[in-house]
């Protein structure tokens, strides 16, 4: 995942309200189609529901990795 | 003398005017608030007008009441702000110099983001919408209810789960349960963010009789059609339709070299202080963070942006008490039938909601009168 340029990312560790999947969609809905999101989450629900919530909306799951003592979670935005 | 410069009457604005004015002497810095409007907003109230159950002349008071005498308030809005210059041009016509600036110029919403939503949605998101609502529900025998999120991010993100259980307990009183469905949508895979809450709130949702959809982000309400369709592709038929508007910050930092497009203001998350000018810290709704837009964080960011702006004008270090700010948010939740939850969590862990009960609904009706004498009169 190294040579992705990523557009915007968003510190979530610790945000449990709104917390990082709603962060994520926020980021989504106001990017651009093509462009590569991320998110630094230390929720471990997160492993499951973002994947989860980017599937159903349609758009591209790049995949994970640890970062900053938490994971880091890219997306594509797809349309 | 330096002059700091607080933008927004809010409850962040407010608090931060009075509690600098008492850390500082008048000989140290002149404070100089800038409102757009001479009234201080209760906006946390305006979820009770729809049902009648508060009044929303109630809900607001003269600003100027509110501050220290040493304050300088000026009514006027913000056109443009140079942070390099250390200007701000004012609607008026002036331009005002700053040393340090604090920005507390909150959240807004604008439903015109979503197609429909503005001509057949409804909303208690403003003084104005809260009483169209209460019309609405006066004139309500009994049909299709749906609630939800119209945008992210938006304020008091419990707001839509209280509204809910409040209407399910306004329909029960006028006997109207009965003939009327109520659907509750939410953008995430459960009813609510934080497992601990939506774990109880479905509970509640299920003893109520309510429809929980949940993936559910609003792409457009049709209002002729009367159909709500998610950007996940699912139709939800309606009556009355209830979604949060999309939030954005003021318009004068859309865009902004210090802000995003919708104007929320990169900061330091620890500090408030701007990531992009140093003599500029934000606070509450108008910040960046992925934390609550809830006046309730302004209130524990408070005292760190103070202890920053001190510090910077006294040439110090901030005072190793409130040097960082610890993600502190604290929330009423009302369930309906005058029974209510505390959420109370930080960046190091999530609430431990107990059982709602009468004695915190009672908690919170109380603070919603002592808000006045207490949070942005910065006495605790």
């Amino acid at each position: 995942m190294e040579n992705l340029t990523i557009a915007k990312e968003s510190d979530a560790r610790g945000s449990f309200c709104p917390g990082p999947l709603m962060e994520l969609i926020r980021m989504i809905k106001a990017g651009t189609v093509g462009e590569v999101y991320a998110i630094l989450s230390s929720d471990e629900g997160s492993k499951k529901d973002i994947p989860a919530w980017i599937n159903k909306a349609g758009h591209e799951y790049l995949g994970s990795e640890p970062a900053e003592g938490a994971t880091r979670f890219l997306v594509r935005k797809a349309k | 003398m330096k002059r700091i410069v607080i933008l927004g009457g809010g409850t962040g604005g407010t608090m931060m005017a009075n509690m600098l004015s008492k850390k500082l002497s008048s000989r140290e810095a002149e404070i100089v608030l800038i409102s757009n409007s001479p009234r201080h907003q209760y906006q946390p109230g305006w979820l009770y007008v729809p049902f009648g159950w508060e009044e929303a002349t109630d809900l607001s008071r003269p600003l100027k009441d509110l501050l220290r005498r040493d304050v300088h308030l000026h009514i006027d809005a913000v056109k443009s702000l140079d942070h390099l210059g250390k200007t701000l041009q004012l609607e008026s016509g002036k331009v005002l110099a700053y040393d340090y600036l604090i920005i507390s110029t909150g959240s807004h919403i604008h439903p015109e983001q979503v197609p429909g939503l503005a001509e057949g949605g409804d909303h208690f998101y403003s003084e104005a919408g809260a009483l169209r609502l209460r019309e609405k529900l006066n004139d309500f025998q009994g049909g299709r209810i749906v609630i939800g999120v119209g945008g992210l991010p938006y304020k008091c993100p419990v707001a839509p789960l209280e509204f809910t259980f409040l209407l399910d307990d306004y329909l029960r009183r006028r006997g109207l349960r009965d003939k009327t469905s109520l659907t509750y949508t939410f953008p995430i895979n459960a009813c609510f963010t934080i497992p601990t809450v939506a774990d109880m709130a479905q509970r509640l949702l299920d003893e109520k009789g309510v429809t929980v959809e949940t993936f559910f982000n609003l792409e457009t309400l049709d209002p002729t059609l009367r159909i709500a369709t998610s950007l996940e592709g699912s139709e939800i038929s309606y009556d009355l339709a209830v979604f949060i508007p999309p939030h954005r910050g003021a318009e004068f930092l859309w865009n902004h070299p210090i802000a995003d497009a919708d104007g929320w203001i990169d900061v330091h998350r620890s500090t408030l202080q701007s990531k992009v000018a140093p003599e500029i810290w934000a606070i509450g709704d108008t910040t960046n963070l992925p934390i609550s837009k809830a006046g309730s964080t302004a209130h524990f960011e408070g005292p760190v942006v103070a202890a920053h702006v001190v510090a910077a004008v006294r040439g110090q270090e901030a005072e190793s008490k409130h040097a960082e700010y610890d993600g502190h948010v604290m929330c009423f939740l009302e369930v309906g039938e005058d029974r209510a939850s505390l959420l109370d969590f930080n960046f190091a862990g999530p609430p431990r909601p107990k059982e709602p009960s009468t004695l915190v609904h009672y908690q919170k009706i109380l603070f919603n009168h002592a808000y006045w004498h207490l949070v942005p009169t910065a006495v605790i």
